[in-house]
């Protein structure tokens, strides 16, 4: 009877003791994600003021319907895309490239390794005021080493493409080295068979890297793509620091205004809840239409291959 | 795979597991624990905190939440005060930049929770905390020691809702003079005495653009006349007794001949050239004060402290300040008492202390923030107070004349977003990408009408 007892103990232990243990997680994403989540949907079907947010005002779609013709938004999309591919395709390029050069046999190669994620370890907050020193326009450094070569001063944060380009340096900086170690712990799962047969056919080095590594890298390359378009499209710390002064117009001409920062504008500084929450719910639609593309293209890749 | 570490010797249980059992469920328990502990302390922290100063001497602990340097403290105020009420803790809590310090005030007077027990409101922000925050804030009219002839009137009524309740009270006001630097004026032949250099433009800001064509046809290299155009915008704009706003509450910004006024005299400063092309309070400017780059500067009382700051020994002696063309008001700061407090009646009091007259002139002498009571103009510590940085100017007397001729300013909910649109959209592409005066203007009234839409 009592063996009976403990036994049924074990199969419930059996049953539900992972659940348990994956339990925390699910708890506090109820709690910090999936509720603001919907919050934030019931929001932007509202107008609320951060002045008295428990009063809210219920106007349907008019939140979203607005943003149609809201020229802030339009602008801010078309920076966001613009910053996105300036910053993602020139990082995974370059961090590909690192990560080649890092799977060679090399001497301190822990160092090197450990040195280009440094970068990522830094936060966006030094990072930025450094670059917005470099990209100074009366004494910034850029412009200094322009100036040797003839090239006269270039005013980076007022115009829009150099803005964009200074902000997306930025980006890129900090995250080439992660992305360089995810495709070098996938190189080296390769297997050197590959290589060897490979240079037997008489393939070059060149050749090895486009013919082999990069085939094998595809699921990698498809990861770090979805990742890294994440983070492009939730664009925030960057260039709001990137203009400390003034709050986050994004400059003058709200040149650099992503959409993350005109959901900021939109919410703390202007103060109107229910705008920000329909901005934010669009730039979620906005991402799963993209997650929607990433898993086609991943299908048809796959199939091909 | 999930189940095998769990299938590992359920037929006959050892001991062994048993323990490591025990040891992974304390584990959980305790990583489980922790995190709800540290809930609990948040919460515990948000609800007003403090009843007892934790140290078991039951002391009662007020908690100051400002913005900034805000100098209360640093002027030594808070250990006067617990000196003289031993039985009172006080404790600052301060978040860097107001545009992040605010958006958190509203929702923790929303939620009534999360807030000290005097919170700060910058000038700005005052209009649409005393419209829309009032029913949560305590009338310190009727505090006890608050007098309201002490105060400046504008101060005191900015502070006061529709029915008459006062919710916060006045620290500092900034009356503006022009700080100007006397190297460079010496170079390009204009007078350094900051009597001759008040007179220079007295009266009118046409006179001061005058005085930059001077400047800058004798200019020193690499120099100009002023750091900004939109700086120079928001001295004029301060100057007016309605600015964005009219009495009944409607925004007039558009048709305000004031504002449209300031508007001109600063797109003409960037037209003639005059100006640095800066953005105030970004790096650049920072860099420019401490390498004189620019001859003059709007001058509230703290931006003397301010460039006290970035230039420390190296700017010392080469700026002084002259008096504006008109007075004027940039900046200043409230203290409240939200409701929710738990010491609501220790902490009014503490408000009312460090708001009067005697208060505020140490908070002048010590920290160079200008009183808002009138009945510490008078005071030795106001009245005579010079400033040996810049070269023993009167600054007491200067600031003084400047604050009694302030106008009784009208101030409206969206004054801040309204004056930051104009200055950072709109008079920014004027002065740093050379737009025409009339699309600034529209750049600037299309951000704000968007922003004030709900």
């Amino acid at each position: 009877m009592r063996s009976e007892r403990r036994s049924r103990l074990y199969r419930w232990d059996l049953k539900w003791s992972p659940y348990a243990f994956v339990a925390p997680f699910f708890v506090f994403f109820l709690a910090f994600g999936l509720f603001p989540l919907l919050y934030t949907g019931w929001a932007s079907l509202h107008q609320v003021e951060l002045t008295a947010p428990n009063d809210m005002e219920w106007i349907g779609l008019r939140n979203f319907s607005r943003l149609m013709e809201d020229e802030f938004f339009w602008n801010a999309l078309r920076n966001t895309v613009t910053i996105g591919v300036l910053s993602t395709v020139p990082q995974l390029l370059i961090a590909l490239g690192i990560a080649h050069l890092l799977n060679y046999k090399l001497r301190g190669s822990m160092f090197f390794r450990v040195a280009i994620l440094t970068p990522y370890a830094t936060s966006v907050a030094a990072a930025t005021l450094v670059f917005v020193m470099l990209f100074g326009r009366d004494i910034g450094m850029i412009n200094w080493a322009l100036g040797q070569v003839g090239v006269g001063p270039v005013d980076w944060e007022n115009g829009e493409w150099t803005s964009q380009l200074a902000v997306s340096t930025i980006v890129v900086w900090r995250w080439t080295g992660y992305n360089a170690l995810i495709y070098l712990a996938a190189m080296q799962a390769i297997p050197n068979d590959l290589y060897e047969s490979a240079a037997l056919d008489g393939a070059t080095r060149w050749q090895q890297f486009v013919h082999v590594t990069v085939p094998s890298l595809r699921p990698t390359i498809l990861f770090t793509v979805v990742v890294s378009t994440i983070g492009a499209t939730q664009l925030f710390g960057e260039p709001l620091l990137f203009n400390r002064g003034a709050g986050a117009t994004g400059g003058a001409n709200h040149q650099f205004q992503t959409l993350g920062l005109y959901l900021y504008e939109q919410g703390w500084v202007n103060l109107h809840l229910g705008r920000a929450s329909a901005i934010a719910w669009a730039m979620f639609l906005i991402l799963l239409l993209i997650g929607a593309v990433n898993w086609l293209v991943g299908r048809r890749l796959r199939k091909s291959s | 795979m999930r189940t095998s570490v769990f299938t590992r010797g359920t037929t006959a249980p050892p001991p062994r597991r048993t323990f490591r059992k025990a040891v992974v469920v304390a584990a959980v328990a305790a990583l489980g624990a922790g995190l709800l502990a540290g809930c609990a302390e948040d919460s515990g922290d948000a609800s007003g905190s403090s009843s007892s100063g934790g140290n078991g001497k039951g002391k009662t602990t007020i908690t100051v939440g400002v913005f900034g340097a805000f100098g209360l403290k640093e002027a030594g105020l808070y250990d006067e005060y617990m000196k003289l009420h031993p039985e009172i803790n006080i404790e600052q809590t301060s978040i860097e930049r107001n545009e992040n310090y605010y958006p958190q005030l509203l929702t923790h007077l929303a939620s009534g929770s999360g807030l000290a027990d005097i919170q700060a409101v910058e000038v700005n922000n005052i209009a649409e905390i005393a419209q829309t925050q009032s029913s949560k804030l305590m009338d310190l009219g009727k505090t006890s020691g608050v007098k309201k002839e002490n105060f400046l009137e504008w101060k005191w009524s900015q502070g006061t809702d529709k029915s008459g309740k006062t919710v916060a009270l006045g620290t500092d006001i900034g009356p503006q003079g022009i700080c100007y630097r006397k190297d460079l004026f010496e170079k390009a032949g204009l007078p350094t005495d900051r009597e001759e250099v008040g007179a220079l433009w007295a009266g009118d800001w046409q006179k001061f653009l005058a005085a930059g064509e001077k400047y800058k046809a004798k200019a020193p290299k690499g120099t100009a006349f002023v750091d900004s155009a939109a700086g120079l915008m928001n001295a004029v704009q301060g100057g007016s007794a309605e600015r964005f706003y009219d009495k009944d509450g409607k925004v007039i910004y558009k048709t305000n001949p004031a504002v449209k006024d300031a508007w001109d005299v600063a797109a003409k400063a960037a037209d003639l050239g005059l100006t640095a092309k800066l953005q105030q309070f970004q790096p650049s400017w920072d860099q420019a004060i401490v390498n004189g780059t620019f001859a003059t500067l709007s001058c509230p009382p703290w931006m003397v402290g301010y460039i006290k700051d970035k230039g420390a020994e190296k700017t010392e002696g080469k700026w002084d300040v002259a008096a504006a063309p008109k007075s004027s008001n940039w900046g200043g700061s409230f203290l409240t008492v939200p409701e929710a407090g738990k010491n609501k009646e220790e902490a009014a009091k503490l408000v009312a202390w460090l708001t009067a007259p005697e208060q505020q002139a140490t908070f002048f002498a010590k920290r160079g923030s200008f009183p808002s009571s009138q009945a510490a103009f008078s005071l030795p510590e106001v009245a005579d107070a010079k400033d040996p940085y810049i070269n023993d100017a009167p600054i007491g007397k200067i600031f003084s004349d400047a604050a009694k001729n302030i106008p009784v300013t009208i101030v409206g909910p969206k004054d801040l977003v309204i004056a930051q649109n104009l200055a950072d959209v709109g008079m920014l592409q004027v002065d740093q990408k050379g737009v025409s005066s009339e699309d600034g203007w529209n750049a600037a009234v299309k951000a704000i009408d968007n922003a004030l839409e709900k």
